[in-house]
């Protein structure tokens, strides 16, 4: 039975069509991605689950409920996060503010306060800068910060938008390692990636996003070895 | 000499709060949408002829007031739903020419409505009455200012750094989208900020008219802008900057009248205001802009 269920989503932009209707599902405890070029769709996916975008039609589920095109404070109040791109942790907060506001819409004082010290045990970084200005950490930092501020709100499902962009190549080795463990944990998550190499190494499944329709599912195994994602998304980087 | 600018000294640092009360309305607006609410100056104005109105019709001072900031509060929340919160998504152009649309409208309809005589404003007792301080005579409402400011604008600043609402103010002051993914309603934000800038307007009214009696419908277009000229001043979207500004026209302005340059008084603020967006376009404790990525 899969969490998250999207089928024949459309999504339109002042008339351009982004999304033309795409079907997709994510199985629970699994890491499912997105991969694709730039302006394939992904992002508006994302969006469009998260409640940012209402869709043109089409219909999402998750956990059985249609949740289409409701507000962002439902979407995550239900137990879907979104980690943005680029980060966008609130730069003028402090660690821990930027932690304490993903707990926004938690009225358990007790479970905020343990949650906090969990991401800090996964993140001892912040821990050391938990009064510092979010704006003053460095990428990575500001990476796991965004990932810690959508683990306060508790999601069934973490959605992830291009975490490694911009990152140095050491620190987006741990950002991967980030997403096993947080699945490890029992965690879904629904990934979108332009570095469809790494991607497809960390997931379970995954998806090809092209010009706003899904060209390729399958496995990351049969995707890696499939020779059209080789040539298209994995170049020379696809060595056994 | 003291004793010569004294009066001065205390009318300036009196009427500086008045404005500091109403350049915290503009500066918090513009801190959360990036819009400069021209019709702050006229809430202020309404809250002068609430007043007006509710005591000539015969209700006790002590109800009437707490009535006239609940009125303040509901028109500046109104003019935020009605004419602001459906443009959210449109260029900020279109916003503030809803904003001068709205002052305008409300000018007008104040005009029709009182049509076009000055009032007198109501005698507020005991901050009314005539103190001596140092020699110097005045009103008690021009020594109660100074106090009352700085402890609303200590009671604003810790509401802000220190409660749940005010974290969420101040992420959505930085990201409408992001702080929608943490389960913050913009809109009720938005209106939180609205109310509590047409509150402190509302206490500003009581003070100021209580020291300039005659409420007529121009009659805040004036503090109205010297108070937003305070917040670019002060570098608009600081709190503490506008009450620095503001107390700082306040005392400029009533220096130059003292000096016997009454009719240029006003001027200079607007100098003033020149000389900052050419030199200091940030004002005083203005953040650098940096653009969102």
């Amino acid at each position: 039975m899969s969490l998250l269920t999207v089928s024949d989503l459309r999504v339109s932009y002042g008339g351009i069509e982004a999304l033309k209707g795409i079907s997709f599902s994510v199985e629970e405890g699994k890491i499912v991605t997105l991969i694709g070029a730039n302006g394939a769709g992904k992002s508006t996916t994302l969006r469009t689950i998260a409640g940012l975008v209402k869709p043109a039609s089409g219909k999402i589920e998750f956990e059985g409920k249609d949740i289409t095109g409701h507000d962002a404070q439902k979407v995550v109040s239900g137990g879907i996060a979104l980690v943005p791109e680029g980060r966008r942790v609130f730069d003028n907060l402090s660690v821990l503010e930027n932690l304490r506001i993903g707990a926004y819409l938690r009225k358990d004082e007790a479970g905020i306060k343990s949650d906090i010290e969990h991401v800090y045990e996964l993140f001892p970084r912040l821990k050391e800068r938990h009064w510092q200005l979010a704006g003053t950490l460095s990428g990575g930092e500001q990476q796991m910060l965004a990932v810690g501020r959508a683990m306060m709100t508790r999601p069934k499902v973490m959605m992830m938008d291009e975490p490694s962009l911009g990152l140095a190549p050491l620190v987006v080795k741990d950002i991967f390692s980030i997403i096993k463990t947080l699945n490890e944990s029992g965690m879904t998550i629904l990934l979108i990636e332009q570095n469809a190499n790494a991607a497809l190494r960390c997931a379970h499944e995954g998806y090809v996003l092209e010009t706003g329709r899904i060209t390729m599912a399958g496995t990351c195994a049969e995707l890696l070895n499939d020779q059209r994602v080789k040539g298209a998304y994995l170049g020379s980087a696809s060595k056994k | 000499m003291f004793q010569r600018i004294l009066p001065y000294l205390l009318a300036g640092i009196s009427v500086g709060g008045q404005y500091a009360l109403i350049a915290v309305g503009y500066t918090m607006v513009y801190g959360i949408l990036r819009l400069i609410n021209f019709a702050h100056g006229d809430i202020f104005t309404a809250a002068g002829f609430f007043m007006v109105y509710l005591t000539a019709s015969g209700m006790p001072m002590y109800f009437s007031i707490p009535l006239v900031v609940i009125l303040t509060v509901l028109l500046g929340f109104t003019v935020e739903r009605v004419a602001y919160k459906p443009l959210r998504s449109a260029p900020r152009m279109s916003i503030m020419i809803s904003a001068i649309g709205v002052s305008y409208l409300l000018q007008h309809l104040m005009w029709y409505i009182t049509g076009g005589l000055t009032k007198q404003y109501p005698t507020i007792p005991w901050i009314s009455d005539t103190v001596t301080v140092l020699g110097a005579s005045t009103r008690r409402v021009t020594i109660i200012t100074p106090f009352l400011v700085a402890a609303l604008v200590v009671a604003l600043v810790a509401l802000i750094k220190k409660t749940k609402i005010g974290m969420a103010m101040r992420a959505v002051s930085r990201d409408f989208e992001t702080a929608q993914l943490m389960g913050i309603k913009i809109n009720n934000v938005i209106s939180t900020t609205f109310i509590i800038g047409s509150a402190l307007a509302a206490v500003g009214s009581f003070l100021f008219f209580s020291n300039y009696t005659a409420v007529s419908p121009p009659a805040g277009a004036m503090p109205g802008l010297k108070a937003f000229v305070a917040a670019v001043f002060g570098g608009i979207g600081s709190i503490p900057g506008a009450v620095f500004g503001a107390l700082i026209i306040g005392i400029c302005e009533n220096f130059i009248k003292s000096v016997g340059y009454a009719n240029f008084s006003d001027a200079f603020t607007f100098a003033l205001l020149i000389v900052v967006l050419l030199f200091k376009p940030t004002g005083l404790f203005g953040e650098k802009t940096s653009e969102k990525v």
